[in-house]
């Protein structure tokens, strides 16, 4: 085994530049597929932990008339439990509107929580310095739509308990930066008391977020979703983006096989008098076809080797500086961070490396075979068999 | 002293007409507005802010409580249909062969990019059964004498807190109407006019739909053709009709 692996070794570095084109592409297949891995990595790790900071906490409490998924279910959705139920719970209170930026129409999602809370990173307490009538937070997608700045008031309509319009002046106390487009896009935060004034609907609630101290109870009218039931809808996005993905891997590890695959079929039918020799020489067929399937498997350990060379510097400042999105992307309504760090984990490449050299391995098999149909003698005159 | 009491008494009597005080007024113009089905023919024209354009379409109703629209150009918005039954309002699409039913913030977008919103058009009670009326003066629009009323909501769940309707003192057809909400904000504004007898009714054939809130002049609906009182099949008003 020792003398395949020296004389593939030698045979590979006195191929020159095909040599080298095998690997480069290999190498090249290599880096992509760790890369693109690690960014979807780092996407979900990053993405599930600001969930969790900006939106879910330690779960919903949600009230049965109300499904997130039905718009239907907003108008009747609320409910209100006493106060010595709600510790460790943060009341929403969530109502439809439509503001008036510049003379348009906007529908909006009204949202109430207690400026005092700290359940979730919304950055509520400085509602409570605002002299406004009525103080509103609103994230930096929802300001750039309406075009709306710090301290701009902006006309809006809602309807109270009974269904009947009102309409006031709301000013835009503070605007939030948060990487989960569904706290910001459409919606308006204000303090829960004043939006319950504002609608008559006093202590009531649509959902409670949980904090980590909360224990798991059973509310009657209530349902509690907890932290992972409510991220499952992101993590199955993120299973799809990554099934996704390995159709490119797939399409990348082809184009990159074929190379070998072609290197091998013309390697076997350029050197039969090479083979011959080997033959004449001593070596079995299976030894000859080993050498074959070693040259072919080597390709992919330079190739890794290379990749690994340009590809963990690369790597190490990827996941440092992360990569920072065009602001479009983040008009796409997903949690999408500006700035994604990936992440490289030993399992990702431990098994990128396998793939490689096992797939390479396995097509370098496929024309190796060949060589232990062949006639020694005929190899040896270089006849084509 | 006699004189003068006798005076104040046939003041008052005239005062308290019972033909010209307000509830009366408005419950003249509910019978003159309101009939039990009708058939039109309507041109809504939507004044953008570079260009107007103009959707026509085909309108079926019966009583407050249901209407089914077909429209009928241009090309673009030819065989929508919309099917209102009393609290729920379904579009059904040509283009995707779907009907869906339309709610939450979806009800709040405006009709086709007017200045009337799905939610406007599921407003459908008296204005009898919602409103106390108070009579608060005269005024003249178009030549027209009007009184003006002050509407004010005596059901919680009035859609407008308060009204103030200009009501023509002979056709008894509101001439305008201003709708505000609960902080007393003037929210939407209604023009009517080209009123004329159609089936022993005053009816005005062109109405200016303005959400003061927004920007713009605001949609005009002309009525080409209208026709009260007839029979309506009574699948017109079913689901099933949308996508015939």
């Amino acid at each position: 085994m020792k003398l395949a692996f020296q004389i593939a070794y030698k045979n590979l570095i006195g191929s020159g530049l095909r040599t080298w084109l095998n690997v480069i592409v290999l190498s090249f297949v290599f880096v992509v597929i760790i890369f693109f891995n690690g960014l979807i990595d780092g996407w979900n790790q990053q993405s599930l932990q600001e969930s969790i900071k900006w939106e879910y906490a330690n779960g919903y409490l949600l009230n049965n008339d109300y499904d997130p998924n039905d718009a239907f279910t907003i108008a009747d959705g609320h409910g209100h439990l006493p106060d010595s139920d709600t510790k460790n719970l943060t009341p929403v209170l969530i109502r439809q509107a439509t503001i008036y930026p510049q003379g348009r129409l906007k529908s909006v999602l009204l949202k109430g929580i207690p400026a005092g809370q700290e359940t979730i990173a919304l950055p509520t307490a400085s509602l409570d310095s605002s002299h406004a009538n009525i103080p509103v937070l609103i994230g930096k997608r929802m300001a750039e739509t309406a075009k709306l700045k710090e301290g701009d008031q902006v006309l809006m309509r809602w309807r109270d308990k009974n269904g009947t319009f009102d309409a006031a002046d709301v000013t835009v106390h503070r605007i939030f930066d948060t990487s989960v487009a569904s706290m910001d896009n459409g919606q308006i935060w204000m303090p829960v008391e004043r939006l319950w004034e504002l609608t008559g609907l006093h202590g009531q609630a649509t959902l409670y977020i949980a904090d980590s101290d909360f224990q798991t109870e059973n509310f009657d009218g209530w349902n509690f979703e907890s932290q992972d039931e409510l991220l499952q809808d992101f993590r199955d996005l993120i299973e799809m983006k990554k099934v996704s993905g390995n159709f490119m891997y797939i399409i990348l590890l082809f184009i990159a096989l074929i190379a070998i695959f072609d290197t091998q079929v013309l390697s076997i039918f350029r050197r039969q008098k090479e083979i011959g020799t080997y033959v004449a020489m001593g070596m079995t067929r299976m030894q000859v076809l080993r050498l074959f399937t070693v040259e072919g498997a080597m390709y992919s350990v330079f190739g890794v080797v290379l990749g690994m060379a340009y590809g963990i510097p690369l790597f190490i400042v990827l996941s440092r500086m992360g990569i920072t999105l065009p602001e479009f992307y983040q008009d796409m309504g997903v949690n999408l961070p500006r700035t994604i760090y990936p992440v490289f984990g030993v399992e990702l490449i431990v098994l990128t490396v396998l793939a490689l050299i096992i797939s390479a391995t396995l097509v370098s098999l496929i024309p190796a075979r060949k060589i232990a149909r062949m006639d020694p003698v005929m190899a040896l005159k270089g006849k084509i068999q | 002293m006699k004189i003068a009491i006798i005076t104040l008494l046939v003041l008052g009597f005239i005062h308290q007409d019972p033909g010209t005080d307000a509830s009366s007024i408005i419950k003249k113009v509910d019978d003159n507005m309101i009939s039990n089905t009708q058939i039109s023919i309507t041109k809504m024209i939507i004044h953008g802010r570079r260009n107007s354009r103009t959707v026509a379409s085909k309108n079926y109703a019966e009583g407050t409580e249901k209407s089914y629209t077909e429209y009928l150009s241009p090309a673009r918005e030819e065989g929508t249909k919309m099917l209102k039954l009393e609290d729920n309002l379904w579009i059904y699409s040509p283009s995707t062969d779907r009907t869906i039913q339309l709610s939450g913030h979806m009800l709040r977008q405006s009709v086709m990019g007017s200045d009337l919103s799905y939610e406007d058009m599921m407003e459908d009670r008296k204005l009898t059964e919602v409103y106390n009326a108070q009579k608060i003066g005269q005024e003249t629009i178009n030549g027209r004498k009007t009184w003006v009323l002050e509407l004010h909501a005596k059901v919680d769940d009035a859609s407008y807190e308060s009204q103030k309707l200009w009501i023509d003192q002979e056709r008894f057809v509101p001439l305008r109407q201003e709708m505000y909400a609960k902080s007393g904000k003037l929210l939407k504004r209604a023009e009517a006019s080209d009123v004329k007898r159609v089936d022993g009714r005053w009816y005005p054939m062109k109405m200016n739909y303005k959400d003061v809130l927004k920007e713009g002049k605001g949609t005009d609906f002309v009525i080409t053709d209208i026709q009260f009182d007839v029979k309506i099949p009574e699948y017109i008003f079913s689901k099933a009709s949308l996508k015939r």
